[in-house]
């Protein structure tokens, strides 16, 4: 057998290919490769991002990487007898990998490694360009590793765009002794799992990156707050974690450099607040997830009282090749204050969800049409929520906007953490309005009236409506609720639930009405 | 119980019954030196028992240096924890935006009915309990849920359901 490489299949154990069936599927191709007595490597890796085809399995070959999908394990045997251990012909065999057209023309920067490598071995993630951003950041100063963030343009990814290079800075010029790296890995909103796929595909990046930003501004622990329905990244972060201490990449003195980075993972509680950054500090010190006054900014007093940086997953995953190819090459992607790539999510009703990286620019029709394939039922595309239950719904009048954060917000929509959920023209407008509030209702941590008491009344409000009690005046109420909560709110929950309510309002204004005859009559 | 120290056992917890009492302990001691320690702590309750009783709370409290009233409140806070016991097994069903658009609403009433529960109640067989939950990112390939800790289900239409909570109540 020494002569003979044995032959790598790879079959993801990310969580959405689990979910339509990785698991049986390797157990069904280690089982059926012993009984033949053919030696193979399973590999579990990523997904590569393109759910319609989970569970993707490819094989090693000569030619490169070949992918056969979707696979079923009835589909196992045959493919054995197709020798599709060489790359043989069979039903099911969509070809070289990277010539996909979907995968072909994304911009994979930060998901670069995602269903390539192994995501526990630090051994594979270092032979594909990992822990080249570290060690180039170890012999910096820490000035200049933040000067390289800001100057590459990485804004947060989790919401807000607040540039991380400034908020970085912030902390590098506190003086405190004990400073904190915290990844906020809430990952709360609806049609986003970017930060999920990374996490279990290539959880070294996140841990490179976060301890980079340790070296950055003098900050010896990293805490990465997990939500608790994520059970399959807090497995791979647990042993990504333990496999970079063993290799010397994190813990004291790493890799010889003098510097110390430790990091632990925490699992939230199901709360959605807990995402908003300093509700998530709270949480994290063992109290109720309530939002906290700013200032101060956690920047300056952040977890136990010091100074903080709190930044997204793919925020602080993009760090590593920004520092391993310097700031200007990521720059050089995208538009206008949008620089760099976006990992975009195509969720709910479209023929082809999973995760587009692209430079910034590209426009909601591309992703949901040439991407996207359209929609999932057939029917047509009505409206599409952007950025999470916090944005707007926008109709095929705004499908040409480019995704970039101020294009977004010049139409009065919100980019968010980048998840595109699609609904067909089944959809009840008036429904996801009222969805909205009640959502905001179930989630508010109850600190501002305008939040906790607007958005109950709002769904009682918005149920009159549907049952066309005095429709006019009802939509009145729902506006003027709104608008209490837009202004009268601590944060963006209850501050920009508004923000789906109105959009439904405004661009589906016939879901809400008209006022049946008999009723007007009536009044 | 080797590591309770003698002042722990003073505190009288008397509704706790002792196996529940030492599964409490056990947490507590695995992670009361951690920066943050009270959600690490129930996290670690519920795994073992299932839920958090409510008896627990004053043990956690005095071991914490915090009021029965501080863990009450941060216990209710989180949707995640509860506060009674589940049935055998607990079924979370996506109920956001994405699973939504693939027929999350249909898939809901559906499992309402046949269960003959509402969100949060358990079946009288005590087999299923069925929560709500926001997300649980798997939107491209919805509706979803998740079955016990980590059986999570994608494109789960009405007969995948039923098909799920068969196999669950005949898994004991
Ligand atoms: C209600 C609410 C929920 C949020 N949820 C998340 C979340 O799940 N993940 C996240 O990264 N940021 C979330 N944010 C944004 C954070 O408050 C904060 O801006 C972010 O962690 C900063 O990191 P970044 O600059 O890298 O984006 C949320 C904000 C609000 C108001
Ligand atoms: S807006 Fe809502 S969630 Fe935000 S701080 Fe106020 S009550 Fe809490
Ligand atoms: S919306 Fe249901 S899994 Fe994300």
């Amino acid at each position: 057998m020494s002569a003979v490489q044995c032959v790598k299949v790879y079959v993801p154990r990310d969580a959405a290919a689990l979910a339509l069936g990785a698991e049986s599927v390797a157990t069904a191709i280690a089982a059926e490769a012993r009984k033949r007595g053919i030696e193979i490597e399973l590999v579990r890796n990523g997904s590569r991002g393109m759910f319609w085809l989970e569970p993707l399995v490819e094989v090693a070959t000569r030619g490169g990487r070949i992918a056969y999908a979707p696979v079923k394990t009835a589909d196992v045997t045959g493919l054995f007898d197709a020798k599709f251990l060489d790359g043989g012909a069979h039903a099911l065999r969509v070809g070289a990998v990277a010539e996909i057209a979907y995968l072909k023309q994304q911009d994979r920067l930060t998901f670069a490694r995602v269903g390539v490598i192994d995501p526990l071995s630090v051994e594979d993630y270092i032979a594909h360009g990992g822990y080249r951003g570290l060690t180039r950041a170890l012999a910096m100063a820490p000035g200049e590793i933040v000067q390289q963030v800001t100057d590459s343009g990485l804004r947060g990814r989790g919401g807000a765009a607040f540039p991380a290079g400034i908020k970085w800075k912030t902390v590098l010029d506190t003086t405190s002794t004990q400073k904190y790296i915290v990844c906020n890995a809430d990952e709360g909103d609806s049609g986003t799992f970017s930060d999920r796929m990374l996490m279990e595909g290539d959880p070294l990046c996140l841990i490179e990156g976060m301890t980079i930003a340790g070296a950055a501004v003098d900050a010896t622990q990293g805490y990465i707050y997990l939500r608790s329905e994520y059970p399959h990244a807090y497995r791979a972060l647990n042993a990504a974690i333990a496999n970079a201490y063993t290799a010397g990449w994190l813990g004291t003195d790493i890799r010889g450099s003098g510097k110390r980075f430790d990091l632990e993972v925490r699992l939230g509680a199901g709360a959605y607040i807990c995402g908003e950054e300093t509700s998530l500090l709270d949480s994290l010190e063992g109290k109720r997830g309530q939002v906290r006054f700013k200032p101060p900014l956690p920047a300056i007093k952040g977890l136990f009282g010091q100074p903080t940086v709190i930044n997204n997953v793919i925020t602080l995953a993009s760090v590593p090749i920004i520092l391993y190819r310097a700031a200007e090459y990521y720059r050089d992607y995208g538009v206008g204050r949008s620089r760099g790539t976006l990992p975009i999510q195509l969720a709910g009703n479209l023929k082809h969800t999973g995760l587009v990286e692209k430079a910034f620019g590209v426009t909601l029709r591309e992703l949901l049409y040439d991407y996207g394939g359209g929609s999932w039922s057939g029917r047509p595309i009505r409206a599409v929520q952007v950025g999470g239950p916090l944005g707007a719904y926008m109709p095929e009048a705004q499908f040409d906007t480019m995704l970039d954060y101020e294009a977004f917000a010049a139409v009065g929509a919100m980019l968010g953490h980048g998840g595109i959920v699609a609904f067909d023209d089944s959809v009840d407008m008036a429904e996801q309005a009222r969805y909205a509030m009640e959502f905001c209702a179930v989630e508010s941590c109850g600190k501002c009236t305008p939040c906790r008491i607007g958005s109950t009344r709002g769904v009682e409000t918005i149920d009159k409506i549907r049952r066309g009690e005095r429709v006019t005046e009802n939509i009145a109420v729902v506006e003027d609720l709104c608008n209490t909560m837009k202004f009268g709110s601590l944060c963006a929950l209850g501050g920009f639930t508004p923000y789906p309510v109105m959009s439904a309002l405004k661009h589906f204004k016939e879901d809400f009405g008209p006022l049946p005859t008999h009723l007007e009559a009536a009044e | 119980m080797k590591h309770a120290q003698p002042r722990i056992a003073s505190i009288q917890s008397a509704d706790l019954p002792e196996s529940q009492r030492a599964a409490v302990l056990r947490a507590i001691e695995a992670h009361r030196e951690r920066p943050g320690a009270l959600l690490p702590i129930l996290h670690a309750v519920q795994d073992a028992l299932g839920y958090v009783p409510q008896e627990s709370l004053s043990l956690i409290a005095h071991e914490l240096n915090l009021t029965r009233a501080e863990v009450h409140g941060v216990v209710s806070f989180y949707h995640h924890f509860r506060s009674s016991p589940p049935g055998r097994h607990i079924v979370r069903l996506c109920r956001a935006e994405a699973c939504q658009a693939l027929g999350a609403r249909a898939l809901e009433a559906h499992a309402k009915k046949t269960l003959g529960i509402d969100f949060h109640e358990t079946t009288g067989d005590g087999a299923i309990t069925l929560e709500p939950v926001y997300c649980l990112g798997n939107c491209g390939c919805g509706p979803s849920l998740l079955i016990d800790s980590d059986k999570l289900h994608a494109r789960v239409t009405p007969q995948v359901f039923d098909a799920l909570v068969q196999q669950a109540r005949a898994e004991s």
